[in-house]
């Protein structure tokens, strides 16, 4: 089974580089979905706050990798 | 009205109605074949594209009207989630690139070595999975809008499904046309220029598709994408800034 493991690795590399990069997306995108579609905010508000956040983590992550 | 009863004045509406939909869509995908076929070399691009249109097809004869009952909230936030977690791996790549914090691709090292590999092998390359993959995820996207589109069109009065069918196989062409015109003039621009371009590009998507497919709002429907677009190029600039800063301030501590 060595060869899935390898297909699955190249194919999840293909997403994901930084792992912790990833999940605050996957969180973002996640609160976003559960908060905001019940919160009292203009709708045509609610996918610019999508784009914000997910901008905000990568100036976050690419900042957080060139202090390593 | 029987099909055969259909004239040009009944047909005429649903062509440009579907046409002008669907060049919308095509424009969108066309926008990141280009992105990808340029950054990553035709082949595969293409390929990803053709393929992903041929299961289109396949899809279309063996389901027909039925398509319609498909979900297509989960379609794109499935492939929305892709194409951003691809996006803005690309993106973070291109700035740290930008800001020296990586190496820039040797790319003519690759080039001899890639090249060397396919004497040895005798084969016709390396098959490009991301190129392929990208283009194929991108051109299935818009070609299943196209097709809610031709058959929401082509559902207004009996017969009109084989008029808006051939709006969007107009629009199609158009498109392909366009790509050809325009696929040139990219090639000119620096590799590091287009990565950036190709980030902020598939980031953009993903984020609007993810939004659409949970059910957010967005300004100007699709022409927040440009909006989109302008901002992911924006906040990757700024990044770059800060990371040159967090570098230098990095070989500062490092030299005291």
């Amino acid at each position: 089974m060595c060869w899935l493991r390898t297909a699955v690795l190249g194919i999840l590399g293909l997403f994901v580089d930084d792992a912790t990069f990833a999940a605050s997306i996957l969180v973002w995108v996640m609160l976003v979905v559960l908060l905001l579609r019940h919160a009292h905010i203009r709708a045509e508000f609610k996918g610019p706050i999508l784009g914000i956040g997910l901008a905000a983590i990568l100036v976050e992550s690419a900042t957080r990798r060139a202090r390593k | 009205m029987e099909p055969s009863q259909v004239t040009w004045a009944h047909a005429g509406p649903p062509i440009v109605a579907a046409f002008l939909a669907s060049l919308v869509e095509f424009v969108e995908a066309l926008t990141v074949i280009l992105a990808v076929g340029s950054v990553r070399g035709w082949r595969d691009a293409l390929s990803g594209a053709g393929v992903a249109l041929a299961v289109l097809v396949a899809i279309i004869a063996g389901l027909g009207t039925a398509l319609r009952r498909i979900p297509l909230g989960y379609v794109q936030l499935g492939v929305g989630i892709l194409l951003l977690l691809f996006g803005v791996r690309w993106l973070r790549k291109a700035i740290l690139r930008s800001a020296g914090v990586i190496p820039f691709h040797d790319e003519a090292a690759i080039f001899a070595k890639e090249t060397d590999a396919m004497q040895r092998l005798g084969g016709s390359g390396r098959w490009d999975r991301v190129a392929f993959g990208t283009t194929f995820q991108i051109m299935m996207l818009e070609g299943i809008e196209v097709v809610f589109i031709v058959i929401a069109v082509g559902a207004s009065g009996s017969g009109l499904l084989v008029p808006a069918s051939l709006g969007a196989l107009a629009a199609l062409l158009a498109v392909i046309l366009l790509g050809i015109v325009v696929h040139r003039p990219l090639a000119k621009v620096p590799e590091n220029t287009l990565k950036f371009i190709v980030g902020a590009l598939l980031s953009a998507f993903g984020s609007f598709w993810v939004g659409e497919g949970v059910g957010l709002d967005w300004p100007g429907a699709d022409w927040s994408l440009l909006g989109l677009i302008v901002w992911f190029l924006l906040m990757a600039q700024f990044a770059v800034s800060l990371c040159r800063m967090q570098s230098a301030r990095r070989a500062v501590d490092v030299g005291d």
